[in-house]
């Protein structure tokens, strides 16, 4: 199976599975207008960003289709500012080669992304990690509960809003080696 | 019991057993909910979280380089391949450029790392299966030597944060080099002694042999890498699949197995070690010399700011494919920070991999697996 | 060391025979302390190095690592408590029967550790169970754990056979398990979690006379004044042993 680059793989997306890209995010307008220099993540358009309902699919035609069959891991990020989480799967080939990166971006008041658990097995813990520490909801996956806390806990401890106890102890320098 | 042989049929019940947290079984705090008939297993739940430490929010608040000794933590066994993907993966996000002879030296860390740890990771299977320690102490009695060697390097033993962006934090000189061709000259009579000791030993075949069978078709799946993938026949390895550092500059095999059973994986981590050690004869002739200095001198170790992107390194580590994805904001801290383990992954096919059998078999799959909660649970 | 002056004192105004029954019976206890195969991250490997030939354990008589607690005499905390698995190492500290000690060996049992600021982690392992002796480091050279088996032995040995707390006539009762609540655990009896998420710190920093401090390890103010919970390992010892710490 041939290697490919992410440009080559969002082409045969838009040939093969029609509707799965999604559209790329426009920021905000109040960011734009803002004009001071501020420290801020920036969204990567370049790899292939797919909508949540169509990411089975995807998944599947990788594997099935171009074969990378092997799901390296799930990420998930938590960005405050645009109000997304995006979820990253890397996906990779077998035969070696460098990976296939698929984004989803859900709202954070409503992350939902179906699970691929049940024909992957491999995504399993990494689903109800995403769930645990960002409340990420992947229904169809056969026991989404908390993995690292209790059942009894509340709050998604990775998110950005979540109080982080350790900002009073730590600052970086600036300019000194 | 009556003697005899039963007529009617006795009314059985699943027992839940747990597993728990505190066993004897030394891979750490880890909890399995066993569902059992009799001995045999008919479902197992793991439970994890007893030692999360919160890795990745601390990677939030921290620095770059205050991040480097939290990596160490890790895999608290090897710290050297955990420093190398770390360090690895701010180098790609910010573009720096690593001399020649610090690449060398890393992965004579980093191949260092994984002979101690299959010797001691060996040592605890045999351990699970009731050989009473011995194995594990001898496995201790190469590790001790090789920390020997670390703690001169680095100033530790075991949590080294020996690896700086650019490079690592010190030079090695001759006489270190001269420790390491001894060490290196006396490693092969190790593994022969381990091999004749064990390799034909008549319990650990009857105990490993056709027992926690992973099979091919359906080992990718699970995502699981390591010598658990390599085992069941897959050759997949990081350090061919995608060559980082100077790995594209050594000649070494990749260790596969063919059935997939726990012996398949004790021989695969055994001959890794002799690779390893080719790796290292070869590392150590090909050393450049020390003009091109052991750390990038333009990078500012404590004050490295990244432009805002992202970066995802992975290296081949003693347990699977460990890696390190960073999203950075351009200021001094990561935006997000996470740990691709290869122990919390390789632990998916545990509950497939135990049912069916008994439950002095699932102490030793578990053993086989490999595991380091640290890993696992971050 | 002036302590064991004072109880040398003590003991040989009660006459010959006890101090050499006291001798006696604190040699036998010192010199078999058998350890709980507690480890529980990166420490525990520091103490399996320990337990292994070349900084050999064995001499000091500890070397059987019982698995079980009902036959330990000693719990050694190595690695990171964090709060899930708090209910169970007060569980298993109830289950071992006395006389018990507990090593706290490591920065992360002492004090949280370089992973302090957590959700998810108990800021010393001293909140729940009483220590006897810390060990500090990240992790400890197994030397190090060695030396705090021998302050450990020496502390047996100020141990007078008439004052221990088993062998007086009050009722054993247990430490209090912890349980899980929605923002962090919570002990049946005290208001609040007993160690919330952000929690501040119990004690204030030292600072040396020489730069101006008072030279006290005092609490900080913040805790004294608000209707902060009372740390909950002086409730529990005061409710224990009804005096205060005893021994």
């Amino acid at each position: 199976m041939a290697r490919l680059n992410s440009g080559e793989l969002r082409e045969l997306l838009e040939r093969d599975l029609p509707g799965a890209l999604a559209a790329p995010h426009s920021p905000p307008q109040a960011a734009e207008a803002h004009g001071e220099e501020e420290n801020h993540p920036v969204l990567q358009e370049h790899d292939a960003v797919v909508v949540a309902e169509r990411l089975p699919d995807v998944a599947r035609y990788l594997r099935d289709q171009l074969g990378y069959s092997y799901l390296s891991h799930i990420t998930a990020v938590d960005y405050l500012r645009e109000g997304l989480i995006e979820v990253v799967y890397f996906f990779y080939h077998p035969e070696g080669g460098g990976p296939q990166i698929v984004r989803v971006r859900v709202p954070r008041d409503n992350a939902v992304i179906p699970s691929i658990t049940p024909f992957w097995p491999g995504a399993n813990l990494q689903e109800r990690e995403a769930y645990d520490l960002f409340g990420v909801h992947f229904p169809g996956h056969p026991f989404l509960r908390r993995v690292y806390l209790w059942d009894e806990f509340e709050g998604y401890p990775m998110r950005k809003d979540f109080p982080k106890t350790g900002d009073k102890y730590t600052h970086v320098t600036g300019g000194e080696e | 019991m009556i003697a005899g042989t039963f007529t009617g049929t006795i009314k059985t019940e699943e027992l839940q057993i747990n597993i728990g947290p505190q066993h004897p079984s030394t891979h750490g705090v880890f909890r399995m909910i066993t569902r059992i008939d009799g001995e045999t297993i008919l479902g197992l739940e793991p439970v994890f979280g007893y030692l999360h430490r919160n890795h990745e929010q601390l990677g939030e608040v921290s620095s770059y380089l205050q991040i480097i000794p939290f990596t160490d933590r890790l895999d608290y066994f090897n710290s050297m391949p955990n420093n190398q993907g770390y360090c690895m993966a701010v180098e790609k996000l910010a573009g720096i450029e690593v001399p020649e002879r610090a690449e060398y030296i890393r992965v004579i860390m980093a191949e260092l790392s994984r002979i101690q740890n299959h010797a001691t990771a060996l040592g605890f299977m045999l351990n699970d299966m009731g050989a009473m320690g011995t194995p594990l102490l001898y496995g201790f009695r190469e590790r001790e030597k090789i920390l020997d060697l670390f703690e001169a390097a680095s100033g530790a033993r075991m949590m080294c944060s020996y690896m700086r962006f650019g490079g690592v934090a010190r030079d090695i000189d001759d006489e270190w080099l001269g420790e390491l061709k001894k060490l290196m000259v006396g490693l092969p009579a190790f593994f022969d002694e381990f091999e004749r000791l064990l390799s034909e030993n008549e319990i650990l075949l009857s105990r490993a042999r056709n027992v926690g069978i992973l099979p091919k078709a359906v080992a990718l799946d699970y995502s699981v890498t390591g010598p658990l993938l390599r085992g069941s026949g897959i050759p997949y390895d990081v350090r061919r699949a995608e060559p980082y550092s100077v790995y594209d500059r050594f000649g070494f095999d990749v260790v596969v197995g063919s059935v997939g059973d726990i012996y398949d994986r004790y021989l695969v981590r055994v001959e890794e070690m002799r690779q390893s050690l080719r790796i290292l004869e070869q590392a150590v002739q090909q050393l450049p010399d020390a003009s091109g200095g052991h750390l990038n001198p333009k990078v500012k170790q404590q004050s490295i700011r990244p432009p805002a992107g992202e970066a995802y390194a992975r290296v081949e580590t003693p347990k699977g494919e460990l890696g390190f994805y960073l999203v950075s904001d351009g200021s001094g801290r990561p935006y997000r920070y996470k740990i691709r383990a290869p122990s919390f992954i390789n632990l998916t096919a545990l509950s497939d991999l135990a049912r069916g059998h008994k439950v002095a078999d699932l102490v030793v799959i578990l053993g086989s697996i490999d595991i380091v909660m640290g890993e696992v649970d971050r | 060391m002036p302590d064991d002056r004072e109880t040398q004192l003590a003991l040989e105004k009660q006459g010959v025979l006890f101090t050499q029954l006291n001798r006696f019976y604190n040699w036998g206890r010192k010199s078999a302390i058998w350890p709980m195969a507690f480890g529980l991250a990166c420490c525990a490997i520091e103490m399996m190095a320990a337990a292994s030939s070349r900084y050999d354990i064995a001499r000091f008589g500890a070397e059987l690592f019982r698995a079980s607690p009902r036959q330990a005499d000693l719990m050694i905390v190595a690695g990171t408590v964090t709060k899930k698995m708090v209910p169970q190492v007060v569980r298993l500290y109830n289950q071992m029967p006395e006389p018990r000690y507990v090593i706290s060996m490591g920065a992360c049992a002492t004090s949280g550790g370089p992973f302090r600021d957590g959700y998810n982690v108990v800021r010393g392992v001293d909140l729940y169970i009483p220590v006897d002796v810390y060990v500090p480091g990240c992790p400890p050279r197994p030397e190090a754990l060695l030396h705090a088996l021998i302050t450990l032995q020496q502390q047996i040995d100020n141990q007078a056979i008439r004052e221990v707390r088993w062998y007086g006539d009050r009722e054993a009762r247990d430490f209090p398990v912890p349980i899980f609540g929605k923002h962090g655990l919570e002990v049946e009896g005290i208001e609040g979690t007993a160690d919330p998420v952000g929690g501040i710190p119990r004690m204030a920093p030292y600072v040396s006379p020489a730069l101006g401090g008072s030279g006290e390890r005092t609490s900080n103010p913040q805790v004294l004044e608000g209707n902060v919970p009372k740390p909950l390992m002086q409730a529990a010892v005061e409710e224990v042993f009804g005096h205060g710490k005893a021994e």
